[in-house]
């Protein structure tokens, strides 16, 4: 068990008092959808009304402190021929391997963290292997509600970060600025706020030189390693620091920095909260932070049972809790490979961010996108639809009842009214449609299957 | 019934070793119960004096010989209302961006055959002496054969060439270099494209069609930060389908998911907002593409000109569902490509180079015959390019790795056929091998942006006022 684990008798233990506010709402099963897909993969059937019925304290906790190993409850993933999945040789099976654990898992947040640390620290498989991709993912969901720093160490010696941003070219001979750059930008202090100089980018590189590997054509990239011969060992002045630096004090400087922990709460806030976290929340956050050494797990506490989490504008669900969500929602899991090809065209082909900044989570939404999610709707129905040769169906249905049993069909899912009326619509011309007695299921069956394919492309479904 | 049926469950393809090839067969395989109708929504057709009519009978016959404009409640008023108001508008131009991806070898497209130090490079690739077409705007290079359909043009006097196009400090990767050009800056963390920036600047934020990408998905080149753009691959191809549900019921489902957005695309709730407006899109997309597809998904367009066949690559057939969508009259002003063969030619160059040139000079020379042919060249460039030109010397492997400077075409009938920079020689190459750049890629986006759209490329261009600017157009 590593060591930021608490053991099971805590788990659902109350948690410790909230730095900021708490939401004093009553915590009801809307709440705990919302809580669900914003700090997992969505509900599955059923467990909405469960989570609700612990209270927001307690459902918190269920999330935030897991115990033990997860476990992957249902059917093993499988591709459409049943084959299990290859994710180190198969194109495309990484993505449905990790989908698969986002389904399956019984540790939701700690799947969704390792999500938003793919993305805060993004790689990508095109400079690396599917191997080291996968390493890293296991490194990132065991620090995922750990302490930063550490995380922070590991990413900066993590193979498949070394060859994305090219540390492992790193030399006193021949100083790569990649890393020393992104790490204070992207990954801990921020561009345009004053954090640092080019002279910090500058001397920080030389700090993170001697990270090397060899390349194979069998093996690919190998033996990654710290090669001290690599190592600019001079003195360097870095924050205003000085000192014969190296890459553990390039991460120490990073996250001791006055601007760090700002920066942090903001970056994480943001995952989480459709609104930019209140000054006071964010001076009460960064001061938690800093006094816990560095913990994750503390903040997360603080903005699950935060008001404007709660009550707060709605979030686009982001396209692999969507895919994951469908799944979840139906008892499914994984019974194509096809999953990584529309996570690509729905705007997030898993080990691909689109570039070092990893995914925009402001903007999922194109035209190309959106059939990409119409798309995971096809898939995730697809084999489960109603049959108008084989199955029997009511021949008298109402519009009305048919977007009704369509509803249930996803768990009750919370629609507008507006949505109810537009889909009732849709349910009435269908039915107007018919015009031979034979058509009165055949009909019917179509409308349903069409219903059950409306609701996920929904406003309200595809967002939360 | 049960045509349609098997129709729908034909699609559990992909075995997914190749994305876009998965992407696109699933695509591809989609049933055609998609609905047809015309879109009273549709905004003016771009193109002044056009025949409005003539286009709709000519591009899009099928949908009015199949449905008849009665049916589509397109009444002669409307049609002729549709046409004084073409007349009127404004002919708008149409910017067509092609990526030869995985860096195309230079010296191979226009080759110094007689270059003594050529031969030396390049002792297995070099271009034979006698192949190929003498480029006219200097003796030292020839045409690779296989750019024939290229040399054509630049012999006709369509086709300004850039032949030593790139930027100072070049990367080497394809993914950085790739990133710099589809941004139109080196910078690793703009997140949009150089013309999706300009179409937030100049754009229409209720047409997804002005920025088109023909990749399948979205092209980089093209994302915005505010106004919609759309992403399909051929327009018969703009498919979605739902296991057990067809026919008319199918029409009307989509419509429903497209009604669903329409009612909420307005909504208090930004996130909502973002979602239903996207739904409302795809309706429009669907609908403004709906009468270039056939009851069975297959183009329902025919074209004035044979384009050439390929094995795997649907790009002739993706430039030819473009000449019909701009000749139909879809609101069109940047649309973007990638060419389905890499150039990325590491090893056994020859025969793959070869085979991708032809497919692209082919492909490009029969849109652009095309386009002539339906009487609306003077309104589209097209822009092909590359991330990298590559190594001078050939590698161990009769192939050549990542260079630096490369070239640029820019095609039509309204360029100035005039090359820009010169080919800069081998005597000097940078300290990696690579020949070294003359042309600066931002000042070819700057002067496209002044000269072709009107638009000023300090909006849409960062550090714009220091790029040399070129003339391209007349």
């Amino acid at each position: 068990m590593p060591k930021h684990q608490v053991p099971a008798r805590f788990a659902m233990a109350a948690l410790p008092a909230s730095p900021i506010p708490v939401f004093r709402g009553r915590f009801t099963e809307r709440h705990a959808t919302r809580l669900l897909w914003r700090a997992g993969f969505g509900p599955r059937p059923g467990e909405a009304r469960k989570l609700a019925a612990l209270g927001l304290e307690r459902a918190v906790a269920s999330l935030t402190r897991p115990s033990g190993p997860a476990h992957l409850h249902g059917a093993p993933p499988h591709d459409e021929n049943g084959a299990p999945l290859d994710p180190l040789n198969v194109w495309g099976h990484d993505h449905c391997w990790w989908l698969d654990r986002m389904v399956r898992s019984d540790q939701q947040l700690i799947e969704r963290m390792t999500l938003i640390w793919h993305s805060w620290f993004a790689t990508s498989l095109e400079a690396s292997t599917a191997a080291l991709m996968l390493r890293q993912n296991q490194m990132m969901r065991a620090r995922a509600l750990g302490n930063f720093h550490d995380l922070l160490l590991e990413v900066t010696r993590d193979p498949a970060m070394l060859l994305w941003l090219s540390n492992n070219e790193n030399t006193k001979w021949s100083p790569n600025e990649n890393y020393a750059r992104e790490v204070m930008e992207l990954f801990t202090l921020g561009a345009d706020r004053g954090a640092y100089t080019q002279q910090d980018v500058h001397e920080q590189a030389r700090a993170l030189t001697g990270w090397t590997n060899e390349w194979t054509d069998s093996a690919g990239p190998t033996n990654f390693r710290f090669d001290p011969e690599l190592h600019d060992d001079g003195v360097k002045t870095i924050f205003g620091h000085r000192g014969n630096f190296d890459w553990r004090d390039t991460c120490r400087l990073c996250v001791g920095h006055p601007l760090h922990p700002s920066f942090m709460v903001t970056k994480l806030w943001n995952y989480f909260v459709a609104v930019p976290p209140p000054r006071r929340e964010l001076k009460a956050l960064s001061h938690t932070y800093v006094h816990s050494g560095f913990q994750i797990r503390p903040l997360m506490e603080a903005i699950l049972r935060h008001p404007l989490f709660h009550d707060g504008p709605r979030m686009v669900i982001p396209p692999a809790v969507y895919c994951a969500g469908l799944l979840r929602a139906l008892g499914r899991t994984i019974e194509t490979d096809a999953w990584s090809w529309i996570g690509e065209q729905a705007g997030q082909r898993l080990f691909v961010p689109p570039n070092v900044a990893g995914w925009d989570y402001a903007h999922w939404l194109d035209t190309s996108r959106w059939a990409g999610r119409f798309t995971a709707v096809t898939y995730a129905l697809q084999g489960h639809v109603l049959n108008p040769d084989k199955d029997a169906y009511s021949a008298t249905e109402s519009a009305t009842a048919a977007v009704q049993a369509a509803v249930r069909y996803w768990g009750n899912p919370p629609l507008s009214s507006t949505t109810v009326g537009s889909l009732e619509g849709f349910s009435r011309r269908a039915q107007s449609g018919i015009v031979a007695d034979w058509e009165q299921t055949a009909y019917r069956i179509l409308r349903q299957n069409a219903l059950r394919g409306l609701i996920p492309t929904t406003p309200e479904w595809q967002t939360c | 019934m049960a045509d349609l049926l098997m129709a729908s469950e034909r699609n559990n393809c992909c075995d997914g070793f190749s994305r876009s090839e998965a992407m696109r067969r699933a695509l591809g395989a989609a049933p055609g119960a998609v609905p047809r109708e015309w879109d009273p929504r549709m905004p003016v057709p771009a193109g002044a004096g056009m025949d409005r009519r003539r286009f709709l009978l000519s591009a899009a016959g099928g949908l009015l010989s199949v449905y008849g404009a009665e049916r589509l409640g397109l009444t002669n008023a409307m049609l002729g209302d549709g046409i004084a108001r073409a007349a009127s508008a404004a002919a708008n131009p149409v910017l067509v961006s092609i990526f030869l991806q995985g860096g195309i070898d230079a010296l191979s497209v226009l080759a110094p055959v007689d270059d003594p130090v050529y031969r030396r490079l390049r002792p297995t690739l070099a271009v034979p002496d006698t192949a190929g077409t003498p480029f006219g705007e200097d003796p030292r290079l020839r045409w690779h054969p296989a750019a024939a359909g290229f040399a054509g043009l630049h012999n006709a006097g369509k086709v300004t060439t850039f032949p030593g196009i790139g930027y100072t400090s070049p990367d080497m990767s394809h993914f950085t270099s790739r990133h710099y050009w589809e941004v139109g800056a080196t910078d690793n963390r703009l997140t949009t494209g150089w013309l999706g920036r300009y179409l937030d600047v100049a754009g229409d934020p209720s047409n997804p069609l002005q920025g088109l990408s023909l990749d399948g998905q979205m092209n980089p080149t093209l994302a915005t930060a505010r106004n919609p753009v759309a992403a399909i691959d051929r327009p018969e191809n703009f498919s979605l389908w739902l296991d057990g549900v067809w026919g008319d019921v199918f029409s009307w489902t989509l419509d429903s998911a497209a009604a669903l957005g329409d009612a909420q695309s307005r909504a208090g709730d930004p996130a909502v907002a973002q979602v239903a407006q996207a739904a409302s899109e795809v309706g429009y997309v669907r609908r403004a593409l709906a009468p270039f597809r056939d009851k069975n998904g297959n183009a329902a367009y025919t074209s004035p000109v044979t384009y050439p066949t390929a094995g795997s690559s649907d790009l002739p057939q993706r430039l030819a569902g473009l000449a019909a969508m701009i000749a139909a009259g879809l609101p069109l002003r940047c649309v973007a490509l990638t060419t389905d063969t890499p150039f990325d030619t590491h090893s056994a160059q020859a025969t793959a180079f070869t085979s991708g040139l032809q497919l692209a000079a082919d492909s490009i020379a029969a849109f652009q015959a095309d386009l002539e042919a339906r009487g609306i060249a003077d309104r589209v460039l097209v822009h092909v390019w590359s991330e990298f030109g590559r190594r001078a010397q050939e590698n161990g492997s009769a192939g050549t790795d990542h260079g630096a400077a490369g070239v640029s075409l820019l095609i039509g009938t309204r360029v100035t056929g005039t090359m820009v920079g010169e080919w800069p020689g081998l005597a000097q190459l940078d300290a990696n091998g690579n020949l070294i750049e003359n042309v600066d890629f931002r000042g070819v986006y700057c002067s496209l942006l002044e000269q072709w759209f009107g638009q000023d490329a300090g909006a849409v261009i960062p550090g714009s006022g220091g790029f040399t600017r070129y003339r391209l157009v007349q």
